[in-house]
């Protein structure tokens, strides 16, 4: 990955003002260019932020601003820099929306400055060859239009286990070893082994080396293959396991995966990046293919979560300062009453008739309150089975008033951990307070499960937790009545089950529980585990 | 100077397709043409500079002031009216344009 380009400590002075003009015109104008042939590559939204990338090279009101700098004393590459600084601040302040292309206008001036400069262009690198893609971290933008016939693993020198990276590479079955500060050092050219199973990258190892890494994977994957079906303990205690999907593509190819059904289903992506809500009939399709896809098992419907954060085309979202703790999740479904009620009416007229077990939770949910009035208005559709996302500490700490409003709960790690630790987790510099092995994270999973159990409610987990083979036996152990996770982590996690008894189970957890830290409680039910093979 | 006065139409505001399309527009025209807000006429921009125009923050039912002058400047305000008052995010007719309305994350939960 090619880091952006870094002007010169030492700035020369400018000699001919219209020559520099010239130069900037000419690097803008090359990079208005390539975008626009990149635009016309694509397809989607991507061309679409391209294309506009492409017209903001080309601005006039740019290259007006560029020609101020140099004027004022600025050569080329820092007149363009300073001239972007100033519109991303000017749309910065506008806010929302408007502060969200600052973003695509800072690749801009990058491309732009990286061409005067004679440096590579930031970004993904061009090879015909597969390779490892190692980078500071991976945005959004970078991970969007990754070409998987061509990145083989990727290693990112920060991000934790939520962040954005993990999160794809799990999705797309990539191996990834995130959070890895050696990645600094690792140059173009080197031979990498990416050992995602033990979070660690050989950098230039000999051969005999490498191939025992790749046999002990080897053996790993061959042992996941040979145990299939419902999830359990070694002495046949049931965890369902079920997947975490998100998209409309792959969802008959997802229906056809060794699991249990579906333990979530994000329904934004109907909602999102669109002007007009999506109609009943619209939803309704989509919730049909789902459920016959999923014939005869569990799927769990998420209810629209949106926010500031994940903005509506077609919803008014107030300016929030901070938009994880603002209108979101089924906030925005009191706000925006016939959202959800068109979405439960969808979800009730596709299960009509359909064999699978249709269950609908709300995110985000904080009380007693919140959690009866959804319950009502699922009921309501004639839905039977009502849950809510244990996501907010408060609703972990009341877990017994709320999920006895409710037929279920299911504990998203990643935001709980969020809320609980105050800690963003968009932020790679929390990574460690963002650990899923934190003792207080799973003080509050412990504590939601066990008020499950006293109900006799089921609760599972679908956050990042529920996929790592170590800490499922754990989660198990604290009382945790399902995993959910992406296709791809459904063998290494079931294998990990049947290793181990609930009796053992709930040690591994009494062990995690006791520790002092995240990395005390991993080490510790590592070292119980011994020689097993996780 | 001819201007002419006109509600936002776009619902995600000014930014990304419609600033795209309106920008496209009006930096073809025979005159420069220049916007702002009706209850801030003082801070107007060049509605041909798509940073410009979006710098300005428009959001959506937002009354907006567009003038220019020169010959033809009537007709190129019709047009350019006409853009803004249509919700150009909703309507494919409106010609292949950018910008995205929302950027949906990849979330784990």
């Amino acid at each position: 990955m090619v880091p952006p380009p870094e002007l010169p400590a030492r700035r020369p002075a400018v000699e001919d003002e219209r020559a520099e003009i010239e130069l900037a015109r000419g690097a803008l104008t090359r990079v208005s260019d390539e975008l626009a042939r990149r635009s016309a590559e694509a397809c989607g939204t991507a061309a679409e932020v391209l294309d506009a990338q492409s017209l903001m090279a080309a601005d006039r009101g740019l290259l007006d601003a560029v020609g101020e700098r140099v004027r004022a004393g600025d050569p080329a590459p820092w007149a363009v820099t300073e001239a972007v600084a100033g519109f991303q601040s000017r749309l910065a302040a506008a806010g929302g929306y408007f502060a969200e292309r600052a973003a695509d206008l800072a690749d801009v001036a990058n491309r732009a400055v990286a061409d005067l400069l004679g440096l590579p262009l930031p970004g993904l690198p061009e090879s015909d060859e597969p390779y490892v893609l190692v980078a500071v971290d991976l945005a959004p933008a970078d991970t969007a239009n990754l070409d998987r016939a061509k990145v083989l693993a990727i290693v990112t020198e920060r991000g934790g286990p939520t962040s954005h990276t993990a999160i794809l590479a799990k999705a797309a079955g990539l191996p990834a070893v995130v959070n890895c500060p050696a990645a600094a050092g690792i140059t173009s050219g080197q031979r990498l082994v990416v050992d995602a199973d033990d979070g660690r990258v050989l950098v230039d190892p000999d051969p005999a080396e490498a191939e025992k890494v790749l046999a002990a994977h080897r053996s790993r994957v061959a042992a996941q293959a040979a145990v299939s079906g419902a999830g359990r303990t070694a002495d046949g205690y049931p965890v369902k396991l079920l997947l975490n999907l998100g998209e409309p593509d792959g969802i008959t190819a997802a229906g056809a995966v060794d699991a249990e059904g579906v333990g979530l289903f994000r329904t934004e992506f109907l909602f999102l990046d669109r002007a007009g809500a999506p109609t009943l009939s619209e939803q309704e399709r989509i919730y049909r293919e789902l459920f016959a896809a999923f014939d005869g098992r569990t799927v769990i419907v998420r209810t629209l979560d949106a926010g500031s954060d994940k903005p509506l085309g077609f919803v008014q979202h107030r300016d929030e300062p901070n938009p994880a703790l603002g209108i979101r999740g089924y906030r925005v479904s009191v706000a925006e009453p016939d959202l959800l009620d068109t979405q439960l009416a969808a979800i009730a007229a596709a299960a009509q008739n359909s064999g699978a077990h249709v269950r609908v939770m709300a995110p985000m949910v904080s009380t007693a309150a919140e959690a009866a009035e959804f319950a009502a208005r699922v009921h309501g559709h004639g839905l039977a089975s009502a849950g809510v996302m244990i996501e907010v500490p408060a609703a972990a700490l009341r877990a017994g008033r709320v999920l006895a409003e409710v037929e279920f709960g299911s504990i998203g790690t990643n935001d709980l951990s969020q809320y609980t630790f105050a800690a963003d987790r968009g932020l790679a510099d929390l990574a460690e307070l963002l650990d899923p092995w934190q003792p207080a994270l799973l003080d509050l999973i412990g504590r939601t499960a066990r008020a499950a159990q006293e109900l006799g409610r089921s609760v599972g987990v679908c956050g990042e937790a529920a996929a790592d083979p170590m800490m499922a036996p754990v989660l198990v152990g604290l009382g945790v009545t399902s995993l959910s996770m992406a296709p791809a982590a459904v063998p290494a996690v079931r294998a990990a089950l049947r290793e181990n008894t609930l009796d053992g189970c709930r040690e591994l957890a009494d062990l995690a529980l006791h520790s002092a830290g995240p990395a005390q409680a991993r080490d510790a039910v590592r070292r119980r585990r011994g020689g097993q093979s996780m | 100077m001819p201007e002419v006065r006109v509600t936002v139409g776009s619902r995600i505001g000014l930014h990304a397709r419609p600033a795209t399309i309106l920008a496209r527009a009006a930096a073809r025209a025979a005159v420069p043409v220049r916007i702002g807000r009706a209850s801030a006429a003082e801070e107007t921009a060049d509605a041909g500079s798509l940073l410009a125009l979006m710098a300005l923050g428009l959001g959506a039912g937002e009354e907006v002031v567009l003038s220019a002058e020169g010959e033809g400047a009537e007709g190129v305000l019709a047009e350019l009216a006409a853009l803004v008052a249509r919700d150009l995010d909703a309507d494919p007719e409106a010609g292949r344009a950018a910008g995205r309305g929302t950027a949906a994350a990849v979330s784990g939960d």
